[in-house]
Order: C-alpha cells, then structure tokens, then sequence
C-alpha cells in the first residue's frame, strides 16, 4: 500500500532545505464516490516526523486537507552536508512509511 | 552438564527479557503516534479548532508571510508558504477558515528548525488562510485571503 516517498535535500548557506513529497490518496472522508455514491472512507496521513542525523527537526500533525500526494518543505540550521534526513509518516489506518536521504 | 543446561536457560530468559524491554521501548513512538490532535483536527469552526490546539486570542503579528495564490483555480491543490521571522519559534498551525474542519496542519519545529512551511492544501470555497505560530509560550496570526474557483472538498 504504502508508497515511496522522494525526499530533496540541499543546504542553502547554513540552512538545509528539505523537500518532501509523500505518496498518499488523502482522502478527507467527506467526498462522494462519483460511481456509486457512498461516501469513499477517510485515508489520510496524520503524523509527519523527520530527523536530521537521529536529532528531532519536524514533528507534524496533518489532517485530511492537505492535498493529495503532500508536499511538505520546511528549513533546518545547523544541518550540513552528509547529513542523514530521515522521514516518517503515519497514516490514520496505521499504515506507515519511511525514507531516508542524505543532505547534498 | 546440568550446570550448562541452567545457565544456558538463564541466558535464554535474559535475552527473553531484553527482547521485552526493545518490545516495550518500540511500543512508546507508536503510542506517541496514537496522540494525534483529534479534537482540534474535527472541530468545525475557527474558535474550537484553536481551543483543540491549545490558542487563545493569538496577537495579529506582520512578522509573519503567508504566501498562497491570490485566486486558486483549483482548490484541491492550494500551494501555501508560510514564514516567520519570530525568534523560538515552535509551531506553526495553518487553518482554511471556511473548511468543513478548518484544520488543516500543526507543524511542531524543535530548536534548529527554521520559521517556515510550505506545502499544499484542499480548500473548500474562497475563505482567509490562517497561519497561527507559537513563539516563547506566545501565539500570533495572520491571515491572507485565497478565491477559490473550483473547491477541492469533496462533490
């Protein structure tokens, strides 16, 4: 089920900038099957954490309007070149995924 | 050789033990991971999506950038950045105001982490888009207003 995840990593200056674009329906629950008309159940991702080199950097909670396939940018100080970028998330079915790259 | 056998069970129920204790110590993020803010995301309005987050009367502040299209042609995808030049910043929530559930993120940056989001959100019909950060113990908002032409929840 669960996707692949790309994640972009690049320092600007000091600052990391770190891209992520998660694979995910993000279904809110509220949206009507166009064929049959029932309502297409809730999938969404609700947790999004990340670490730069097992140190804590993004701790995010997310509900069902983030858009489709979310994209997720955010800046990191400190973090430098080689630097391990870990990304996790979790669904609100208890799926989860997690991907990893390295600061270039 | 019944010496063996015995510590060769010792063993056994140590490593037994340890085997529980990582068990125990995996558990705790998935638990973690089970706190998810449900109040604040399933609020129906502005004011309870802030109370489910903890905000009250949050200061309007211009030291926070809220850049999102003018007009959205399409609502189920609004590109939206927020920027905050608030030192100690610790949160960032954004909230489409005129959302069904009008939460629609609560980013928690630790230390080291820059004032800044950017990702893409659903929006219902034309509404202002909220950032709401906490900085030292203190919140501030603002607000940019997004047209949308085509709504991005559901029918």
């Amino acid at each position: 089920m669960a996707q692949p995840m790309r994640i972009r990593a690049t320092m600007a200056g000091d600052v990391a900038d770190i891209k992520v674009l998660m694979n995910h329906p993000m279904e809110t629950g509220t949206r009507k099957d166009a064929k049959t008309g029932q309502l297409v159940p809730a999938h969404f991702i609700t947790e999004v954490t990340s670490t730069i080199n097992g140190k804590d950097v993004l701790n995010a909670e997310m509900g069902g309007a983030v858009s489709k396939n979310p994209f997720l940018g955010f800046k990191v100080k400190g973090a430098k070149a080689g630097d391990k970028v870990v990304v996790n998330w979790v669904d609100n079915t208890g799926d989860k995924n997690t991907a990893e790259a390295t600061i270039g | 050789m019944n010496a063996l056998r015995r510590n060769v069970l010792k063993s056994a129920a140590g490593a037994g033990a340890v085997a529980v204790a990582v068990a125990a110590g995996l558990l705790k993020p998935t638990q973690a991971m089970a706190a998810w803010n449900k109040s604040a995301f399933e609020a129906k309005s502005v004011a309870d999506a802030m109370n489910g987050l903890g905000v009250t009367s949050p200061a309007d502040s211009k030291d926070i950038t809220i850049k999102a299209p003018d007009i959205a042609e399409n609502g189920a995808v609004v590109p939206v950045e927020v920027s905050t030049s608030i030192a100690g910043t610790t949160r960032i929530a954004i909230i489409a105001e005129k959302n069904g559930t009008p939460l629609v993120g609560n980013f928690n940056l630790p230390s080291g982490t820059e004032g800044f989001i950017s990702t893409r959100i659903k929006m219902g019909q034309t509404s202002l888009v909220r950032a709401v950060v906490t900085a030292g113990g203190k919140t501030y908002t603002t607000a940019k207003e997004v047209k949308v032409t085509i709504g991005g929840c559901g029918g």
